[in-house]
């Protein structure tokens, strides 16, 4: 029962953060709005008992995604007033299909299925530790699959400095390449000649 | 009353939702519609853990995290872009972005 | 020593190498090795063929039937390259390398100053390849081949002097006027593979009583023997090759082409395909009297009235097409009254004699430089002595005279036609048997007509050709010679294993009641004795040399009478002259009325229905559509995006509700 309320009370927290983050106008604040939507998700998964997963999405979502999102978003200097601007034209048409898709969905899960589904979680063993089971599949059964993702992000570090790398006219740098291959015989000529006395 | 699979579905089911909503309302501003996206990878991150635990099989949480993991790559490419684009073009509003149109 | 299917193999194969070599390396190898190549690969497909048709006379009868190669197999029905050698074939291929042969070494004087020289004799050599396929086939299908093949040749050489515009038109005509022929070939042919399914002819020929025995409805309930339909078809295609009224029309203009293609395709060999076809499908034709009759009636016709054309033409290779027309149409009533044998006997006598005639008539243009009219020639006799006497030979043997090789078998035919079995039924009967017989005073008053008008008589062309008069070189007379031999006598010595003896066992099949040579056979005792017969029995001698006497006293005796002739018959005459409208009905009617076809399908069926309706429409639709489409590509990004979401939503509301 304690779990039932907990679970509806974050669940509406954080609808009402992912409503905040689509309404703000500011995109400060929609920023803000979504950082607050991982942290009822990661309560969320919590309750779940999905403890690993929680922390990481605080970690590296909090923690790292959307402080790049504020980052870019301050860095950039967009014009406020002109981003504030209203809702599309779109919005009415788009709600509405939103709430056409919320019926739908939820039609799907709780009057198609089977029944079946619609229990409660699997029950764990005591002294159940998730971070341990999930390291224990992670690095045997799904190895490969871990150094690829390992792959993906360093090549999304190569491609995010590729991508807004750029020469800057006046900018003293050294070349390095450049500098080792120099012959010294087009820098320097040793000539002899007489001493003068 | 047991909270169990269903309501996660259904919590994530509104959540996506509403991310597509936003993609809908928003046409001023590109970061607004990342955002929108990583909501989106949210609501589908609730649905691998909640199979995975109701089906008492961990793999789906791997998948989660496979998820989160590309899901930073793709929001730091996807900024950068977003930063090469707002230099070379000093906007980044969506409806002066038609460069697609045939 | 070769085994036969390689030698088979080789008669075939050498004439149409030495052609592609000639053809596609003639300006590099030169002419004279053009010349020697064909020459030597045509002379030895002669002696392989001479070799093998002697070997082929000890026995009782000889055939070899096999197939090579397995072209295609759908269903049942194969499609195969075979060969059948049986004694009709190897006569045939004898008759067909020999000419040929002649004609090679004939044209190397004849056409020695044409640019063309190796195009013509890789022609001629591919021509040879081809008749040869068509007459050693042992299937339908490769008789079909020789069949086009041999008509694709005489296109090319028809209009070999591309440039002269008449021949253009000349090739083109034969050409078209094949293709109805041709038409009702292949609808014979299917007919036959729809019976039976297959394109083998002995098959075919074992399923004969069944097709007999079919009905075939084609027009509302009218019933036909399919046997009849489908023999009727296969004369069809006959008619247009074997040039027979009223698909005749091709043959005098295909003499646009050169001398030597005149004698070789267009009398010898390539014309008498439809002859040959016909005795090759004789256990088909036999049981249908029907078509038995329709060939006879339209042999009868091409016989005496295009003898008659003759008569008026002055271009001298006219007039001995006229004379190959007429020559046709009696093989052709051979065929009718079931003489295959004499048909066939025919056929070769007249190869050689035509030839002769042919190549002959070659020999006097070039002396007098390209002039064909008879009426600007005369008194050749002493400048061309050669050319004189084997001409003398050819006419001789083309009116029939007493001894040489047209006389045995046209004689005979005319007996055949004669004893026929359609003897007392009336008006095909007399249709027939007067037409031979008024037909050999009209070959013989033509003949002598040129004859005389070329060689005797008054000399009447201009001083500058009469100054350079004479007779050509060796290479032109030495064929003249080799050929005026067969067609002196041949005759002798075929006459009674062809006709009367065993020579077509088990080739040529005839119904009993059918067989008027059987019939004839206990009469004819031996060459010479047919001689004498026909002096005491025969009008066909007496009407010969009546035509002669004829054509002695109006061309030689009083040359004016002619013009007062022309005068007085003006009506008659200009039925002639105009060949009984046949043309104006091929070349003016029906194209005016296929034009105006034509030009109204063009004009509403293509271009309004088919132009602009379905391919310009398919075209402006599909832009007209586009220009709406491409309104949706708007270029903003939440545009695809909210498709996306549209298509997702319609998806979930067809998946949860209907």
């Amino acid at each position: 029962m304690f779990q039932a309320i907990l679970f509806y009370a974050f669940s509406g927290l954080l609808l009402a953060a992912a409503l905040g983050v689509i309404f703000s106008r500011n995109p400060v604040h929609a920023i803000m709005f979504l950082v607050a939507a991982f942290f009822q998700s990661a309560v969320l998964w919590l309750l779940a008992e999905a403890e690993f997963l929680a922390i990481i999405l605080v970690l590296v979502y909090v923690g790292a995604v959307m402080v790049l999102f504020l980052f870019v978003v301050m860095m950039l200097d967009i014009n406020i007033e002109e981003a504030r601007g209203g809702l599309s034209k779109y919005a009415p048409l788009g709600l509405i299909i939103a709430a056409l898709m919320i019926v739908e969905l939820i039609q799907v899960i709780r009057f198609r299925s089977d029944g079946e589904v619609l229990q409660g979680f699997a029950v764990t063993p005591e002294n159940y530790s998730n971070t341990e089971a999930l390291g224990a599949v992670l690095y045997t059964e799904h190895v490969y699959a871990f150094e690829i993702a390992s792959v993906i992000l360093l090549l999304a570090i190569v491609a995010a400095i590729t991508l807004t790398m750029r020469k800057r006219p006046g900018l003293k740098a050294q070349n390095i390449s450049e500098q080792v291959a120099v012959d010294p015989k087009d820098r320097m000529r040793i000539i002899k000649m007489k001493s003068e006395s | 009353m047991v909270i169990g699979l269903d309501h996660y579905l259904i919590i994530s089911a509104v959540l996506f939702t509403l991310a597509i909503a936003g993609i809908f309302i928003n046409r001023k501003n590109l970061i607004l519609l990342l955002m929108c996206i990583e909501l989106m990878l949210l609501a589908v991150n609730f649905n691998f853990i909640a199979f995975s635990r109701h089906l008492g099989d961990e793999t789906g949480q791997v998948f989660v995290f496979f998820i989160l993991t590309v899901a930073a790559a793709e929001a730091a490419i996807g900024l950068a872009i977003l930063v090469v684009l707002f230099r070379n073009r000093r906007s980044i509003n969506v409806n002066e972005l038609d460069e697609m149109k045939g | 020593m070769m085994d036969i299917y390689s030698v088979h193999l080789a008669i075939v194969l050498l004439p149409l190498i030495a052609a592609i070599v000639a053809g596609l390396f003639g300006s590099r190898i030169g002419r004279s090795a053009a010349h020697w190549l064909t020459i030597l690969a045509v002379g030895s497909s002669f002696l392989l063929s001479f070799s093998l048709l002697l070997n082929s006379l000890s026995g009782d009868f000889y055939t070899e039937n096999y197939t090579l190669y397995t072209w295609a197999i759908s269903g049942d029905l194969r499609m195969e390259i075979g060969f059948l050698v049986d004694r009709l074939s190897l006569l045939m291929m004898s008759v067909v390398t020999f000419v040929s042969l002649m004609v090679h070494i004939y044209t190397i004087g004849y056409m020695h100053e044409d640019p063309g020289y190796q195009r013509f004799f890789s022609f001629i050599s591919l021509f040879t390849f081809a008749m040869l396929m068509l007459v050693m086939s042992n299937n339908f299908l490769q008789l079909f081949f020789g069949w086009e093949a041999v008509g694709l040749v005489s296109y090319l050489l028809i209009g070999f002097w591309f440039k002269k515009e008449s021949a253009v038109t000349a090739n083109l005509k034969a050409f078209l006027v094949n293709r109805v022929g041709d038409f009702g070939f292949l609808l014979g042919i299917a007919g036959i593979v729809m019976f039976t399914n297959s394109l083998d002819y002995y098959e075919v020929f074992e399923q004969a009583n069944f097709i007999a025995s079919q009905n075939l409805h084609i027009v509302n309930e009218t019933s036909w023997n399919a046997m009849t339909v489908i023999c009727i078809l296969l004369f069809i295609g006959a008619m247009g090759k074997s040039a027979q009224a009223p698909l005749h029309v091709w043959l005098p203009d295909s003499m646009e082409g050169p001398t030597p293609i005149s004698a070789l395709i267009h009398a010898a060999t390539m014309v008498t395909a439809g002859i040959f076809m016909v005795a090759r499908m004789s256990p088909l034709f036999e049981l249908s009297e029907t078509a038995l009759a329709f060939v006879l009636v339209i042999g009868a016709i091409t016989a005496f009235f295009m003898g008659l054309l003759g008569i008026i033409q002055n271009d001298i290779k006219r007039v001995v097409a006229y004379s190959t027309l007429s020559q046709l149409g009696y093989m052709t009533v051979a065929l009718g009254v079931s003489a295959y044998g004499a048909a066939i006997f025919h056929l070769m006598t007249h190869a050689f004699f035509k030839a002769l005639l042919f190549l002959a008539a070659g020999s006097v243009i070039i002396a007098m430089h390209h002039e064909q009219d008879i009426r600007k020639m005369g008194g050749l006799k002493k400048y061309m002595p050669i050319t004189y006497w084997t001409s003398l030979i050819g006419s001789l043997a083309l009116i029939g005279f007493p001894g040489s090789s047209g006389f045995f078998s046209k004689d005979a035919l005319i007996e055949a036609v004669k004893y026929s079995h359609w003897d007392g039924q009336g008006a095909i009967y007399w249709i027939a048997y007067l037409s031979v017989l008024l037909g050999v005073f009209i070959t013989a008053l033509y003949s002598f007509r040129m004859f005389f008008l070329v060689f005797h008589g008054k000399e009447r062309m201009d001083k500058k050709t009469k100054s350079h008069l004479h007779e050509p070189p060796k290479v032109v007379t030495m064929p003249l010679i080799l050929l005026a031999i067969p067609s002196l006598i041949i005759g002798w010595i075929t006459i009674e294993p062809i006709l009367f003896g065993s020579y077509f066992n088990e080739v040529i099949y005839v119904l009993p009641e059918h067989d008027v040579l059987r019939n004839m056979a206990p009469d004819f005792h031996g060459s010479f004795d047919f001689l004498i017969h026909s002096f005491s029995a025969g009008l066909a001698f007496y009407l010969a040399l009546a035509g002669v006497l004829t054509a002695w006293f109006l061309y030689i005796k009083k040359p004016y009478i002619p013009a007062i002739i022309n005068s007085k018959l003006k009506f008659l005459v200009n039925l002639l002259e105009e060949k009984y409208y046949f043309d104006k009905l091929w070349m003016s009617v029906l194209p005016k009325t296929g034009k105006a076809i034509g030009y109204f399908l063009w004009k509403q069926g293509d271009e309004k229905i088919i132009d602009n309706g379905l391919v310009n429409g398919t075209a402006s639709s599909v832009r007209s559509l586009s220009f709406v489409m491409r309104r949706l590509q708007t270029g903003y990004l939440y545009h695809y995006a909210f498709a996306m979401i549209l298509g997702l939503i319609s998806i979930l509301t067809w998946l949860l509700w209907v």
